[in-house]
């Protein structure tokens, strides 16, 4: 019986165990006038296996209803004080390790939207509904930008939203961080998700 | 606030001259079933050799080292791609990279050629840059470029690069668009004028011949963008040839080439726009500080640079290229380019960028005329017509070719070559494709001077690349 792959790690080293690609056979191309032979499928599916590394603890925090970012605390920097949002493990400028911070209070307080974009399409793979509500997320105090998507309302810039966290059933990705307008009813988020 | 040294806006100086002295490219197709990559290389490299009267064989002769630009391996399911065509090119055993900066590839290609040229270490320098975006669907496509977005912050959000694009078209249209049913026509006629030039580019892909309303009736892709305000997805290939002055002179000799200058310089900026911080304008020759005082007052939300309506990448490669080559008013010094038109819109933020109009002020570029080959307004000259190859809306956008293709394009107006590469009879017969009735011979007269701008997605690598006939140089020491 096949089982999806799964991996934990031990001794700091991947453990792996289940099915990690499934085989399909390649299949010819034929010139439909002749039938003559232009080349082959080449299925692939695959599993990757990959590390969050330092910014692990940001999408752990997802799950647990918590935006997390980082600021840069080093008194020799230029930069000193500034806070990023997307997280960023070292800061930009003098490289240092960056503080991890707890900003869902502000996220909750200040965050508006700076552009946004309504898109039709998506690619394969894709888990999100059509038409997928891009939005970019401006805080106060915050010299970055965060995009994410807006799971009820249209969007529309100036707009003023709040986060909401898919605590259960969490993906442990982005996607387990939306925005919502500001002053939406709990009942009314989608399934999975709270403030 | 980003700031830079003084090192780091140091004015870059080859060490030599460094010419172009040819180029080619296959015809450019959204699928070729019955070719292999290497065979549409081969039909690139074997028209350089053509424009020199000599063989394929005798040109490799000459080149003594090559860079390949070929963006997304996982497209064709083949690493090192590159040693692949190198050998089909018979090229081996010549040293040879490969070159990956997204859509800027093809620019970022050229940019590596020119500096192995310019220190010396070849006389002779193969750039080729082809992409395969034919081997798998559409959406399976689309998820794979989204690959080129960050993987954890970005991808997952509907695996469509658009999206993560066209944000800042969004912004661009509300902030300085100012949501103005004419900037939307104006963009159309964008989409018209690059579809409509295709059409009389035999290997161009996607020539229609269209209106503005058409443009506005095409489906939505993410507002206001719609399909025809779009590029294209292509496969096909294109190379140049670099050169020192001396083997520029060799390959050149009894030939309608006269070696080409060529200065090509890069800028970069975040992968993820949400990165940008805020910054002071860096000021191109033809700007002052001033005229950006009030940039907030006139256009609400503009006042953040480069915010999500700018491509810094593109300024900083236009800040380091027009001071390499002796550029003081692009508008003024150049005579003809090619644009990276990915959206309309986007064509219309990079104006912006590389100085052609200043900020907020895009759109008049296309209003008044000056980026057409004939003026419509006027009837005479545009002043500085862009894309007239069709750009990557109407021409083509095989990603590690693009910026080549570009090059070749700018590079047969100022060889006096455009009709003959474009409208020979026997080249659109051997693509199957019909030369309109209505052709028209696009050649700028008395080109002396070009620039084409090779751009990555949200702007994370961009390239200029300038050329002129050495007899009209604008820098002595140049």
């Amino acid at each position: 019986m096949s089982m999806f792959g799964q991996v934990y790690v031990k001794d700091n080293q991947y453990k792996i165990k289940g099915d990690f690609h499934h085989l399909t056979p390649n299949q010819p191309i034929r010139d439909a006038d002749g039938w003559k032979l232009l080349g082959v499928t080449n299925p692939r599916d695959m599993t990757y296996i990959h590390s969050y590394g330092g910014e692990a603890v940001f999408f752990e925090s997802l799950s647990q209803g918590k935006l997390m970012a980082t600021r840069c605390d080093n008194p020799k920097c230029e930069a000193q004080g500034t806070i990023y949002q997307p997280f960023r493990i070292h800061c930009m400028d003098c490289l240092r390790k960056c503080t991890v911070i707890d900003m869902t209070d502000l996220a909750q307080k200040t965050a508006k939207i700076h552009t946004f974009m309504v898109c039709e399409r998506s690619g394969a793979f894709s888990i999100l509904d059509k038409p997928i509500k891009f939005i970019n997320v401006e805080f106060d105090g915050v010299a970055t930008i965060l995009m994410g998507y807006l799971s009820l309302g249209d969007p529309k810039i100036g707009m003023s939203v709040v986060p909401i966290f898919k605590r259960t059933s969490p993906t442990y990705t982005i996607l387990d961080l939306s925005w919502v307008p500001s002053g939406t009813p709990e009942k009314r988020l989608p399934e999975g998700f709270s403030y | 606030m980003i700031t830079f040294s003084e090192q780091q806006l140091k004015v870059p100086k080859l060490a030599r001259p460094v010419y172009l002295v040819t180029a080619g490219q296959s015809k450019f197709d959204r699928g070729f079933p019955d070719k292999r990559t290497e065979e549409l290389c081969i039909d690139a490299l074997t028209q350089a050799a053509e424009l020199l009267n000599m063989t394929p064989a005798e040109l490799k002769s000459y080149i003594h080292t090559c860079y390949y630009g070929h963006f997304a391996d996982h497209f064709g399911d083949q690493l090192l791609g590159e040693a692949v065509i190198h050998d089909r090119l018979g090229l081996d055993p010549l040293g040879n990279i490969g070159v990956k900066t997204g859509g800027a590839t093809g620019g970022s290609t050229l940019w590596e050629a020119m500096k192995t040229v310019a220190s010396g270490y070849s006389d002779c320098v193969l750039a080729m840059g082809w992409e395969r975006m034919d081997e798998v669907p559409t959406d399976e496509g689309n998820f794979l470029i989204s690959c080129a977005a960050d993987k954890d912050w970005e991808s997952p959000l509907g695996h469509i690069y658009t999206g993560y694009y066209a944000v800042m078209a969004q912004k661009y249209w509300q902030v300085f668009g100012k949501e103005e049913e004419s900037f939307r026509r104006t963009l159309a006629e964008i989409a018209v004028k690059h579809r409509g030039y295709a059409r009389f580019n035999p290997y161009a892909q996607g020539p229609m011949k269209i209106t503005v309303e058409d443009v506005l009736k095409s489906p939505v892709v993410a507002y206001p963008l719609r399909a025809l305000d779009c590029c294209l997805m292509s496969v096909g290939a294109a190379c140049a040839i670099i050169c020192d002055e001396d083997t520029a002179l060799k390959l050149t000799r009894n030939t309608k080439n006269k070696p080409l200058r060529i200065w090509v310089a890069a800028g970069s900026h975040t992968l993820r726009p949400a990165d940008r911080r805020d910054m002071a304008i860096p000021l191109l020759p033809n700007e002052t500080a001033d005229q950006y005082k009030d940039l907030e007052e006139r256009f609400p939300g503009g006042g953040r640079y480069p915010g999500f309506t700018g491509f810094l990448g593109a300024r900083m490669a236009a800040w380091y290229g027009y001071r390499m080559a002796g550029i003081t008013d692009p508008t003024e010094d150049l005579d003809v380019i090619e644009l990276h038109d990915a959206f309309t819109i986007s064509d219309v933020q990079t104006y912006e960028d590389i100085g052609i109009r200043p900020y907020g002020e895009g759109r008049t570029y296309v209003e008044s005329g000056d980026c057409y080959h004939t003026n419509p307004h006027t009837g005479k000259p545009g002043k500085l017509p862009s894309n007239l190859s069709g750009g990557l809306i109407g021409c083509m956008h095989a990603v590690g070719a693009t910026g080549i293709m570009q090059t070749f394009e700018i590079a047969t107006h100022l060889w006096g070559r455009w009709a003959e590469v474009h409208g020979d009879e026997k080249i659109w017969k051997s693509f199957n494709r019909k030369k309109p009735s209505d052709w028209t011979d696009l050649q700028v007269k008395g080109a002396n001077r070009a620039l084409a701008i090779s751009h990555a997605g949200v702007g994370s690598h961009v390239t200029a690349t300038i050329l002129m006939d050495p007899d009209h140089l604008l820098k002595a020491d140049a």
